[in-house]
């Protein structure tokens, strides 16, 4: 796989391919599968991804602890707010939806993390329904996420304990942005302005979940997480340039995360996990678990 | 994969998998020691069910991991937390897995990196470096001509390719440490022909435990 997004949009602007084409080209070398299983496998994904955001979609999931559960039925039905009956809310809710499912153990798929599950999947499955796209060209959508994702993960961290929220949620809008732009008809240039844009709007977001878990501020993190690479998204196929190339904004996500404080990488030390009501809330709730496992 | 975290139930439930292929099948007794953030926050994250999970053959995208903890107890897998701190361990998320099946013991070092990728530090007190990604086979054997040789013609006679071959020693005569990592997995006979030979101290297979 690719350690630059800059070398893959030069292999895809010399082919005349698209990122996704090159991304699977790429990973059927290095697992030696055709390309055909890796597209199977990657439909499996968005079949789960679809079924996780219904089973959300519902509001009838709680987490162990109860901090969270039944929101994404409250934005999903109400009709206030600015953005009711638009895609905009539409992705937010179905964020909200996959969150709760993770938050109360059910089955995601994890892009890149379980705890920023929620932003890719809204993005793809948001936009494929308002844009009539395709299954076809979502799958090649998730093979760009993809990726994106291993570039991160080679240059930076996708790991909230090394690198922060940034690391995490950041990395799944950067990589919700750079795969809706191609869906949506962005060149693979757009593509990586796609993610510098959104990326360059998570820089520093610290890793502070109540108790550790990964409930709160999780689950709406992933909402105004989404909220951020729509606004990359947009911009990007706006025909709008980052003047950091997308490759140093991940090395400089990577070496923000390396110099966080250890209270910011989900050891729940720091942040929101740390204010009065943070520490009084997973008190209490950390005791509930314990005695519900008995 | 089965919420809430990667790191601490998709990654902690492939290591449990890699501890249970270290014996063959499902632990009688698993002493699952917890370091870091896997001992402070493990209990919320499911880390404890995940664990448990994985020892008893669950893939991370299991829904039964939920209710790993009771089905446990059902099959007769004794587990037992501790929690530790481990002074050499690089990583927040890092577990010691000791698991037993009929006599037959393991002891396994392994970390959660994030993404639900795994790293296995030690197995058995020997140093190694496995992901899980694909199959495994791990010796110790003496340092001598023709080792690698013998080796690898055991498992082209088993119709098994060789991905990646790494071989270290601490010095000349002493004690060499081979990783094999493997696109077919070794079965159990392959194994017992490199256990049989006089020279190999020590051998370990360990089973693929991510990707599609």
């Amino acid at each position: 796989m690719y350690k630059a997004l800059a070398d893959a949009i030069k292999d895809a602007e010399r082919d005349k391919k698209s990122l996704a084409q090159v991304a699977l080209a790429a990973e059927s070398r290095d697992q030696g599968r055709p390309v055909e299983d890796i597209r199977a496998a990657l439909q499996r994904a968005l079949d789960v991804m679809r079924s996780a955001i219904e089973k959300g979609l519902v509001g009838d999931l709680y987490s162990a602890s109860g901090l969270v559960g039944g929101d994404a039925a409250k934005l999903r039905t109400s009709a206030k707010g600015p953005l009711a009956q638009t895609p905009f809310r539409d992705i937010l809710t179905r964020a909200l939806a996959v969150q709760e499912v993770n938050a109360a153990m059910g089955v995601i798929v994890a892009a890149p993390t379980a705890g920023g599950a929620g932003v890719l999947p809204a993005i793809l499955t948001g936009l494929a329904k308002a844009k009539s796209v395709s299954d076809e060209k979502v799958v090649d959508g998730l093979a760009t996420a993809g990726l994106i994702g291993a570039v991160v993960a080679e240059r930076a961290s996708l790991s909230g304990a090394e690198g922060g929220c940034q690391a995490e949620t950041g990395a799944a809008a950067g990589m919700a942005a750079g795969a809706a732009t191609e869906m949506l008809g962005g060149t693979p240039s757009q593509v990586g302005h796609a993610v510098a844009l959104t990326m360059q709007g998570t820089l520093g977001l610290v890793c502070d979940p109540l108790g550790g878990l990964v409930e709160l501020p999780c689950v709406f993190r992933n909402a105004t997480g989404a909220a951020i690479a729509l606004a990359g998204i947009e911009m990007a196929l706006a025909g709008i340039t980052f003047a950091i190339p997308v490759d140093e904004v991940i090395d400089v996500m990577g070496e923000i995360g390396r110099e966080m404080d250890v209270r910011y990488r989900e050891t729940a030390g720091g942040g929101l996990a740390a204010t009065p009501t943070g520490r009084r809330l997973a008190k209490e709730r950390l005791y509930q678990i314990k005695r519900a496992d008995g | 994969m089965v919420g809430p975290s990667s790191s601490h139930t998709a990654g902690a439930c492939r290591l449990g998998l890699l501890a249970r292929g270290l014996i063959g099948g499902t632990p009688q007794s698993g002493l699952l020691q917890l370091h870091g953030s896997f001992a402070r926050t493990g209990e919320g994250h499911g880390t404890d069910k995940a664990l448990v999970g994985g020892l008893l053959g669950f893939r991370p995208d299991d829904e039964r991991i939920r209710e790993a903890l009771q089905i446990a107890e059902r099959e007769g897998l004794d587990y037992k937390f501790e929690k530790v701190t481990i002074a050499d361990a690089a990583h927040p998320n890092t577990v010691r897995i000791n698991v037993e099946l009929d006599g037959r013991k393991a002891t396994m070092l392994g970390s959660s990196l994030g993404a639900g990728r795994i790293m296995v530090q030690e197995i058995d007190g020997y140093p190694v470096e496995v992901t899980g990604n694909l199959h495994t086979i791990v010796l110790v054997a003496e340092d001598r001509k023709g080792s690698i040789t013998k080796i690898t013609g055991i498992l082209a006679e088993h119709d098994i390719n060789i991905a990646t071959l790494r071989l270290s020693r601490k010095e000349r005569g002493g004690d060499a440490f081979m990783m094999i990592e493997c696109d077919e997995e070794p079965d159990k006979k392959a194994g017992e022909e490199l256990r049989a030979l006089d020279w190999v101290r020590w051998t370990r297979r360990l089973p693929k435990v991510s990707g599609g």
